[in-house]
């Protein structure tokens, strides 16, 4: 999809690769890989590094025993499930429908024309689906830490540029922004942080811990 | 038919390919001598001791064994695809919720069995190992660290007593060096 102009940042992308990344930004990157053959063959450079620094790392010798422990399991029926393996459906990619459990979103309005579906949270940050009507603005908030937003269905303008479909927003605390929804079809972003959001106004901070967002 | 394996791929892809395709057992030994010693040294980065590595290097084999039809040298030498799955483990480990899994691609995207890309795929991969053994030790450590040690930038900055800034300019540069050689080869 050559029309994605913002992309995963690389340390990001690396981390990913390396498998340090957050589990709600690992979810924004794998739905953005997805959508993304650039970051794709980026994300599979990363790996080829991994395997070139698994290649020359120093040996540790290991014991008789340990292979032949190996050999013996080989005709063994593995223990888990195979995974299931979630594709695209919609507008929503396989990391989404992955989150999603295969079912289609359930929203819940917050007010304006917008409506969220929490897919994670822990105290490590929080993913959700945002749904921005036509024309309307999400809140004016600013970040304690990081928010990712990436858009999959329309399109958003904020102070820092406009996004559309594929495209991925990073933005740190130094950011306050609005983002609006272009007209036209309703925009549907996927979006991360790694700390709760504080807006601007007060009665969405009196309720930001019942939303959860 | 799957056609014979070009002679002119690595030994590390002819065996792995002998693996998925023939269930050879005896090429999955040889692949056990060269990666579990390895895999080993890499667990004990994290401080495991040497038991407990070796139970992660055998899982990880186990694995490499179990999923080897899903194994691709068109899309990945066979040390990334390894590096994969050791990832993977890791992050199933301490985490109850699914790890986030990109789509794959399409079967009708992809070649059929091309020798010339497979064998272009693996010169790269050659001159990338040539590129990080130029770095300067201080850049390949922190590299090091930061795809095998299972480190966070913070992390490696709590570790080596490195400013976080320091750190990251470190990696970037790393990173923009081993790009910059391998244009060069090219
Ligand atoms: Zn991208």
């Amino acid at each position: 999809m050559s029309q994605i102009h913002h992309h995963i940042p690389e340390p990001m992308l690396m981390a990913y690769a390396a498998g340090t990344l957050e589990h709600s930004f690992a979810l924004l990157v794998a739905a953005h890989v997805s959508m993304c053959d650039d970051c794709r063959s980026a994300l599979g450079a990363h790996e080829a590094v991994g395997g070139a620094l698994l290649e020359q790392h120093p040996e540790q010798a290991v014991s008789a025993r340990m292979k032949d422990a190996l050999f013996a399991q080989l005709d063994d029926a593995p223990k888990q499930e195979p995974e299931v393996t979630y594709g695209r459906s919609g507008v929503f990619p396989g990391p989404v429908m992955q989150a999603l459990k295969g079912q289609p979103p359930r929203w819940k309005s917050v007010g304006g024309g917008v409506r969220q579906t929490l897919l994670h949270a822990d105290a490590a940050g929080s993913v959700r689906l945002l749904y921005i009507a036509p024309g309307r603005a999400v809140p004016d908030h600013g970040h304690n830490g990081i928010e990712l937003t990436l858009v999959l269905q329309g399109a958003f303008r904020d102070e820092t540029g406009r996004f559309g479909v594929g495209d991925l927003e990073v933005a740190d605390d130094t950011v306050e922004h609005t983002p609006v929804a272009e007209l036209g079809a309703p925009c549907i972003c996927l979006a991360a942080t790694d700390a709760p959001l504080r807006f601007n106004s007060l009665i969405p901070r009196l309720l930001q811990p019942l939303l959860r967002i | 038919m799957p056609k014979p394996p070009e002679p002119s791929f690595s030994d590390l892809t002819v065996l792995m390919l002998a693996v998925r395709d023939k269930r050879d057992r005896a090429a999955f030994g040889q692949l056990f001598d060269y990666f579990a010693p390895r895999l080993k040294g890499v667990a004990m980065r994290s401080g495991l001791g040497s038991g407990a590595a070796e139970d992660v290097a055998q899982e990880v084999l186990l694995t490499v064994w179990r999923k080897a039809e899903q194994f691709d040298p068109h899309r990945a030498q066979v040390s990334a695809w390894i590096f994969q799955i050791a990832r993977n483990r890791r992050i199933d480990l301490v985490r109850k919720e699914n790890r986030p899994v990109p789509e794959e691609i399409k079967i009708a995207d992809e070649v059929e069995d091309d020798a010339g890309q497979i064998v272009a795929m693996e010169q790269e991969a050659g001159q990338l190992k040539q590129a990080l053994d130029r770095l300067k030790p201080a850049q390949r450590d922190l590299i090091q660290k930061a795809y095998l040690g299972d480190l966070t930038h913070k992390e490696i900055s709590d570790q080596t007593g490195l400013a976080l800034g320091t750190v990251k300019s470190r990696i970037r540069l790393g990173l923009e060096r081993l790009r910059h050689d391998l244009k060069g080869l090219r």
